[in-house]
């Protein structure tokens, strides 16, 4: 028995720290997402947003896991008790489990090769929806169960149209297993948001939908519901639920990252030569910057401890500037570069993203229920699918019968994008009529 | 070793299961649920023989059941629903409007 | 012996909860434990190397159904529920179908005493690399010799939506 156990540990060690360390990393990431939130927030809306703990509020995110630890922590009286406690467990376990599955990088990945990589970050991060409907449920309370109801609906409904989008994205790759995927792209020079846009679109709305975030962030509509299924949580509870909500967006994020950004792959990655190599030392070169700014910025710290704090994260710029320089120039270290990279190009792309979620969330004011479910089931599903069927027939095209591949893309995308504006249409006709009559008809929310 | 019969034993404990279900609950929801036990039971024993005899059809008819009991769902519940907003109850022995 | 271990703890964590899903009287207590169950069974799948089969039976059966059917249970009122009996008097019923069905495998055990043991055992585990890509073949056999089969299957899911949209509209 324990020589079965050490050589299940000897052959599955590295899975199993490299899993430690997500489960014990993540925490802090997300804290930090959430600090450059609020500093995005703070920007948007010329005010400059955390600033009191840490150097520009740098340390915020430790004060306040610190605090959501130490809060007291409530449990409705008449609460499903047992439900109530596995509910937010489930939100995390579900966006944790799904990062299993993802390569960030050509050599940073959990579980090797599944053959069903993609699928399975899609599935299991769409369990995390019973986190939200059975904690919304427990906690009886009929705000915390409006929410539930209104994030089940939403989120099967948004499934289907970011599945769809995802597999006219797979069509290109021929495959579900994620580093496969992006080594497809790289065999193509280019990334598959240039064969698919359509899709990319279709994954960018209906990921936001699915992360729960604004304008669709429904289950959680503070001016409508309080605070929709996580009302009468509190504390580590909450702490938790937020968690699984930032962990899922950086799991959408990589998703879209390595199907249709490219994955770790550099921008141009078939380009050599002078250009190339430009564009290798760019991560070098904008890492410096960010350390010399930093260093500049120092001095003008009032306090001694933020001076301190701030010469820290320039040297830790500094250091990866280091590291990202290494295999560059160290030929003994030439073989990392690749794996140093494209991790570098991977978190870059997935923040762009992250920060693109942002944006949308300070300028897009809350979209209506019935508008939420009419933009998936009358826009982004028909859409979907016959931006699979176009697609698919101009790779049979290509392959069978010999049009050019460009070309057939091209046309088959412009198709799809006029469907979209005839939907488009048919949609503005329906709002007309129904202006039109009398507008005091009662609506049902959940008809959709 | 496991052989096929650890499957088998274990896909019949959870028929069975599935099947006391069926037979003891009043509330049809959880009636429903039971049958989509059994169905997976099936599910488990058609995925063991595919592996011994290694032929992959058994796994196709596990995806064609477990896309029948998706459709058996969809209906069962959406009768479920209308049942309920017609009588206010799920209960299997008050669902007698055809016994006269 | 991994193989094994991961059997028994997925083979007991699914039978422990189908058992419980049955007798709880709370009806999202059911469906709790009915995914716990379908989820234990996706890693009885894993263990026999259908990791296609698993990820569908995680996407579609508890991705999907049981999302509908604790939809369904949150829509039906629960409070009145609760006050009820919740098992009718069958329980003998029950008994006696469960001892047939029993009694039916066990014959079937018997009759079959005669097929040598080594042909019942399942092929070794092999190292992940050796194995055929499996959801690859899955579809190969699924889009050609499966073909018909897979049409009616979709042609089952458009009746079904259909009928389940008529059966759920408030205004027929």
């Amino acid at each position: 028995m324990i020589h079965a156990t050490l050589e299940f540990l000897r052959t599955y060690a590295g899975p199993l720290i490299a899993a430690v360390v997500i489960v014990a990393v993540l925490p802090l990431i997300a804290g930090y997402v959430v600090l450059l939130e609020r500093k995005v927030m703070a920007h948007f809306q010329v005010r400059l947003g955390p600033m009191r703990v840490g150097p520009h509020g740098l340390l915020q995110p430790i004060a306040d896991a610190l605090k959501l630890l130490i809060k007291e922590d409530i449990i409705p009286e008449n609460a499903d008790v047992w439900i109530f406690w596995i509910a937010p467990v489930t939100s995390v376990t579900a966006a944790m489990l799904a990062m299993g599955a993802l390569a960030f990088g050509p050599a940073f990945q959990v579980a090797k090769d599944i053959n069903i990589g993609l699928l399975f970050v899609v599935g299991v991060s769409s369990l995390g929806i019973f986190g939200i409907v059975l904690g919304g449920w427990a906690s009886n309370s009929h705000y915390s169960l409006l929410g539930a109801l209104r994030s089940a609906a939403q989120l099967v409904s948004y499934e289907t149209a970011a599945g769809m989008a995802l597999v006219s994205g797979l069509l290109f790759a021929g495959t579900l297993q994620i580093t496969d995927i992006v080594k497809a792209q790289a065999s193509e020079h280019l990334w598959f948001v240039c064969f698919a846009p359509v899709s990319f679109f279709i994954y960018l709305v209906a990921s936001i939908a699915e992360t729960n975030r604004a304008p669709f962030d429904m289950p959680e509509a503070e001016s409508e519901l309080v605070a929709g299924y996580m009302t009468e949580f509190s504390g580590f509870r909450w702490a938790l639920y937020f968690l699984a909500e930032y962990a899922n967006m950086v799991v959408v994020a990589s998703v879209a990252t390595t199907l249709f950004l490219g994955g770790w792959l550099r921008p141009f990655s078939g380009l050599g030569g002078p250009a190339g190599t430009a564009l290798d030392l760019f991560p070098v070169l904008i890492l410096l910057a960010l350390a010399g700014y930093c260093g500049y910025r120092a001095p003008k710290q009032p306090v001694r401890v933020q001076q301190l704090v701030m010469f820290g994260v320039a040297g830790l710029c500094a250091l990866f500037a280091l590291v990202l320089a290494a295999p560059l120039f160290v030929g003994a270290l030439a073989g990392a570069k690749a794996g140093i990279h494209g991790a570098f190009w991977f978190f870059l792309k997935v923040s762009a993203y992250i920060y693109l979620f942002m944006w949308l969330r300070f300028t897009l004011p809350r979209y209506r229920f019935d508008q939420l479910m009419r933009l998936g089931w009358h826009f982004l599903i028909p859409l979907s699918i016959v931006n699979v069927m176009l697609l698919g027939l101009a790779i049979v095209l290509s392959s069978q019968y010999g049009v050019n591949r460009a070309l057939a893309i091209g046309v088959m995308n412009l198709i799809t994008l006029l469907f979209a504006l005839y939907l488009v249409s048919v949609e503005k006709g329906r709002e007309d009529r129904k202006a039109a009559q009398t507008a005091d008809q009662v609506t049902d929310s959940y008809a959709g | 070793m496991l052989s096929i019969e650890h499957y088998l034993f274990l896909s019949l404990a959870l028929f069975l299961i599935g099947v006391i279900g069926v037979v003891t609950r009043r509330n049809v929801i959880i009636v429903l649920m039971s049958i989509e036990l059994i169905l997976n039971a099936v599910n488990i024993n058609l995925v063991a023989f595919s592996r011994l005899f290694g032929d992959v059809a058994g796994q196709v008819f596990a995806i064609f059941i477990i896309t029948d009991a998706a459709a058996e769902a969809t209906v069962g519940l959406g009768i479920i629903i209308a049942f309920f907003r017609n009588r206010e109850t799920v209960l299997a022995d008050e669902m007698d409007l055809l016994k006269w | 012996m991994l193989d094994k271990a991961l059997f028994y703890i997925f083979g007991g964590v699914a039978v422990l909860s189908a058992a419980l899903m049955v007798t709880r009287r709370n009806a999202v207590h059911s469906a709790v434990f009915l995914i716990t169950s379908l989820l234990a069974t996706a890693g009885i799948y894993l263990t026999l190397r259908a990791e296609f089969l698993f990820i569908v039976q995680i996407i579609l059966y508890v991705g999907g159904i049981m999302v509908l059917f604790v939809f369904v249970i949150m829509l039906v009122n629960l409070d009145v529920a609760l006050q009820q009996i919740q098992f009718s008097r069958q329980k003998w019923v029950a008994l006696i179908v469960a001892l047939a069905l029993g009694a039916q495998v066990g014959l079937m055990f018997w009759s079959t005493g005669h097929v040598k043991r080594s042909n019942l055992l399942l092929p070794a585990a092999a190292p992940a690399d050796k194995l055929p890509p499996n959801s690859e073949t899955v579809a190969q056999s699924l889009f050609s010799a499966y073909l018909l089969p897979f049409e009616i299957a979709s042609l089952l899911l458009l009746v079904a939506m259909i009928g389940a949209v008529v059966m759920a509209k408030k205004k027929v």
